[in-house]
C-alpha cells in the first residue's frame, strides 16, 4: 500500500471518526450537553485563531484587536437573530430604534452581515493603522477594541445595542452540525487563500516586506487584504459565540478574550493552521478536563489530596501552560502542518532511535 | 543607436543635512552592461534606492523608456536647507513605491541578500510571480485561475533550470549556500520579467571561482533575458570584464564616465580609490 491510498483511507477515517462523534453526541443532547457545549466552544475560538493566525502568523501584522471585531460580529447577529416577537421584552428598558424593529434574517445571512461589518470596520482602520508595525500596530488594535467596547455600551447606543444591559434570547444552534460546519467552511477557505498566490505573496510580507516591494508587491494592498479577510472571519466567529452564548453583553468582549485567542495561537504554532485548531480544543478542554483539581472533595486511590479547592486548576493550568512553551518553543506545530507522512514519520524516528540505544 | 532605458538627470538625495548623491546623471542604453563603482560611502546603493523608489530624491528626474518615472523638488523645510545643486529646475513631484517600479519593468537584488528565508527555493521565484497575475483574491482562493496558476508554476520551474538552481527547488532558502542563494535571489529579480535589471554588489563575499562563474551567469542571462544590466560592484575583475561602459562615484559626485579602458587609465579614479598622493 504505498503513501497516497494509505494517507486517504486515513482521511476518510478520520472524518467518518468525527461525524459519527457528532452524531453520537447528537443523539442524546442532554446527557452530553456538557461536551457539545466544550466542542463548539472549541471550533468557534479555532475559526478566530486561524484568522488570527491568518494576519499574525502569515501576514507577519501582529493585531490585537480580536476581540473589537468580535464584538462587532456578535452584536450585529445578534440583533438580526433575536425574534422579533422578542425584542420589546429586551430591549424593555430603553425600547429599540424603530427602523430596527423589524429587521430579520436567518442566522447564516446574519453572520455573514456580522462578518461584513467587521470587515468594513477593519477597512476603515486599517488605513491609518497598518501604517504602524510590530509593537505598536498591536497596541493600536488593541485600543480599537476598546473603542469598540466603549462604543457598544455607551448611552447613546442604547436603543441599538441596549447599552449596558446586553442582548439576550438570541436563538441557539439548532444541533452541533451547525456550528461545526460553519468553522470547517470558513477554516477551509482561509485555507485556500493561504496556499493560493495571495497567501504566499502575504508570508512574502511576513519574511522580508522590503524584498516583497521589490518584488511587485503592493504591501497596503495585501496587509489590509490579510487585515479585512482576517477580520471578516474573526466577525463571523463573534456571531457565532453570540448564537452560542444565547446572551452577550460588552464584557464578553474584553481583552482577556483576546488573550486566550493569542495563548491558542502561540500554543498551537504561529504559521500553523492545523496547529490553531489542535491548541483550540486544548485549551477549551483543558480547562474544563482539570476541572476535578478544583474540587476539594476529590480523591485519588482514597487519600485526600489538601491542595485541592477551587482555584487550584488556574495554577495547574498555567504551569502547564509554561511547561509547554517552554519545551515546545514554537508551539506545539511550529510552523509547519499536521501530515500522516509526519505523524508516522515522528514514530519512525522514536522507533529508530530505540533500536540505536539498543545496540549500544 | 540603441534605445535609452534609463535616464537619470541631475539626481540629488540629502539626508538632514547630509548629501549623499550629489547631482547624479546617468543613461543606460538597451543591451547595455553598465557599472557604477566607487569607494564605500560613495553614495551607490542610495541611487539604487532612489532609482527603485525606496528613497524618492531630493532633486531630480528619471526616466524609463523615455518616459518620466520619479521627479522632485526640495519640499517643506528642505527648501531652505537644500545643500545640492540645480535648485529650482523641477517643479513636478512624481513619486512611485518599489512595487509600481517593479510593475514597470525594473527589478533589482539587494547588497545584504534579502530571500524569503524560511520560504523553499520554489516559493521564493514564485512570489515574484504574483505580481504577474491577474487573478484577484475571489478567484485565486476559490482556485478558478488553475491555468494562469499552473504556467506560473511552469515558468518558476524553467527559471530555476535556467540558473541551475533546480535539484534544490524544495530546500529551504536559508539552507543554500552563498553563491547559490545570489543565484536564487538574480532568479527572483528575473521571474517579474524585467527589461532593466539592476544588481546590488553580486559578487559580495564570494572566492574568485565563484566571481568568475557569476560573470559568465550575469552574460548569459543577459543574453537569454534580452535584458539591459545596471550593476553596483567592488571587485574590479569582474566589472572590467562585463561592463560596457562605467560610471564612477565619489563623496555622493560623478567623477569620472567612460569604457573600462578609459577608467582604468584616469588619475581622478585612480586617486579616489588609492588616496591621493602627497607632494615629496
Amino acid at each position: 500500500m504505498n503513501k497516497k491510498t494509505r494517507n486517504t483511507i486515513l482521511n476518510i477515517l478520520l472524518v467518518a471518526l468525527v461525524v459519527g462523534l457528532l452524531c453520537f453526541f447528537q443523539s442524546d443532547t442532554s446527557s452530553h450537553s456538557y461536551a457539545i457545549s466544550i466542542i463548539e466552544r472549541s471550533v468557534i475560538y479555532a475559526v478566530v485563531a486561524v484568522a488570527m493566525n491568518l494576519l499574525n502568523g502569515f501576514t507577519g501584522l501582529f493585531s490585537l484587536g480580536q476581540a473589537g471585531f468580535m464584538a462587532i460580529g456578535a452584536y450585529v447577529t445578534a440583533i438580526l437573530t433575536i425574534p422579533v416577537e422578542m425584542r420589546d421584552s429586551v430591549y424593555y428598558m430603553n425600547g429599540i430604534a424603530g427602523w430596527l424593529h423589524d429587521l430579520h434574517a436567518p442566522m447564516v445571512v446574519a453572520l455573514l452581515i456580522g462578518g461584513l461589518f467587521a470587515a468594513a470596520a477593519a477597512a476603515l482602520i486599517g488605513i491609518p493603522i497598518l501604517r504602524l508595525k510590530s509593537d505598536y500596530l498591536a497596541i493600536a488594535t488593541l485600543g480599537f477594541a476598546e473603542i469598540i467596547r466603549a462604543l457598544l455600551a455607551a448611552p447613546m447606543m442604547d436603543q441599538i445595542t441596549n447599552g449596558s444591559y446586553g442582548l439576550n434570547n438570541i436563538p441557539g444552534f439548532k444541533n452541533i452540525f451547525q456550528p461545526v460546519a460553519l468553522a470547517v467552511i470558513c477554516i477551509g477557505i482561509m485555507v485556500l487563500l493561504i496556499n493560493s498566490s495571495f497567501g504566499r505573496a502575504f508570508k512574502a510580507i511576513r519574511e522580508d516586506d522590503i524584498a516583497a516591494e521589490a518584488m511587485g508587491i503592493n504591501l497596503f494592498h495585501h496587509k489590509e487584504l490579510s487585515f479585512v479577510i482576517s477580520s471578516f472571519f474573526t466577525g463571523i466567529a463573534g456571531g457565532m459565540l453570540a448564537i452560542y452564548m444565547r446572551s452577550i453583553d460588552t464584557k464578553t468582549f474584553q481583552v482577556m478574550l483576546t488573550y486566550n485567542i493569542l495563548l491558542i495561537v502561540v500554543l498551537g504554532g504561529i504559521g500553523s493552521v492545523t496547529g490553531s485548531v489542535i491548541g483550540s480544543f486544548l485549551i477549551n478542554g483543558g480547562q474544563e478536563w482539570l476541572r476535578f483539581l478544583d474540587d476539594d472533595t476529590f480523591k485519588i486511590m482514597g487519600v485526600h489530596i489538601p491542595l485541592f479547592r477551587p482555584g487550584f486548576r488556574m495554577v495547574v493550568y498555567s504551569v502547564l501552560l509554561m511547561v509547554v512553551v517552554l519545551f515546545w518553543r514554537r508551539g506545539i506545530m511550529g510552523n509547519n502542518e499536521f501530515s500522516w507522512d509526519g505523524l508516522f514519520g515522528l514514530f519512525k524516528r522514536k522507533k529508530k532511535k530505540v533500536s540505536a540505544g539498543g545496540e549500544s | 543607436m540603441a534605445e535609452n532605458v534609463l535616464h537619470v538627470e541631475n539626481m540629488t538625495m540629502q539626508f538632514g543635512g547630509v548629501v549623499a548623491v550629489n547631482n547624479l546623471s546617468l543613461d543606460v542604453n538597451e543591451g547595455e552592461i553598465v557599472a557604477l563603482i566607487g569607494p564605500n560611502g560613495a553614495g551607490k546603493t542610495t541611487a539604487f534606492n532612489m532609482i527603485t523608489g525606496v528613497y524618492a530624491p531630493t532633486n531630480g528626474k528619471i526616466s524609463f523608456k523615455g518616459e518620466v518615472m520619479l521627479e522632485n523638488h526640495p519640499q517643506g523645510k528642505m527648501v531652505k536647507n537644500y545643500l545640492g545643486e540645480n535648485d529650482g529646475m523641477y517643479d513636478k513631484t512624481i513619486v512611485k513605491t518599489p512595487d509600481q517600479i517593479t510593475k514597470l519593468g525594473i527589478a533589482r537584488t539587494f547588497q545584504n541578500i534579502r530571500l524569503f528565508k524560511s520560504l523553499t527555493v520554489f516559493d521564493n521565484v514564485l512570489i515574484a510571480r504574483h505580481m504577474c497575475s491577474k487573478a484577484n483574491v475571489f478567484s485565486a482562493t476559490f482556485r478558478l485561475n488553475k491555468r494562469e496558476e499552473q504556467a506560473n508554476r511552469e515558468k518558476t520551474l524553467e527559471l530555476l533550470r535556467m540558473v541551475g538552481l533546480e535539484k534544490e527547488k524544495d530546500e529551504i532558502a536559508s539552507s543554500l549556500p552563498y553563491g547559490k542563494q545570489r543565484r536564487l535571489e538574480i532568479a527572483r529579480a528575473l521571474a517579474t520579467e524585467p527589461e532593466l535589471l539592476l544588481l546590488d554588489e553580486p559578487a559580495a563575499g564570494m572566492n574568485p571561482q565563484e566571481t568568475d562563474e557569476l560573470s559568465e551567469f550575469i552574460l548569459k542571462i543577459k543574453k537569454d533575458f534580452h535584458l539591459t544590466v545596471l550593476v553596483i560592484e567592488h571587485h574590479m575583475e569582474l566589472v572590467m570584464s562585463i561592463s560596457d561602459r562605467i560610471y564612477v562615484l565619489d563623496f555622493g559626485k560623478l567623477i569620472a564616465q567612460g569604457t573600462p579602458e578609459v577608467i582604468q587609465n584616469d588619475s581622478k579614479v585612480i586617486s579616489a580609490y588609492l588616496g591621493v598622493q602627497e607632494d615629496e
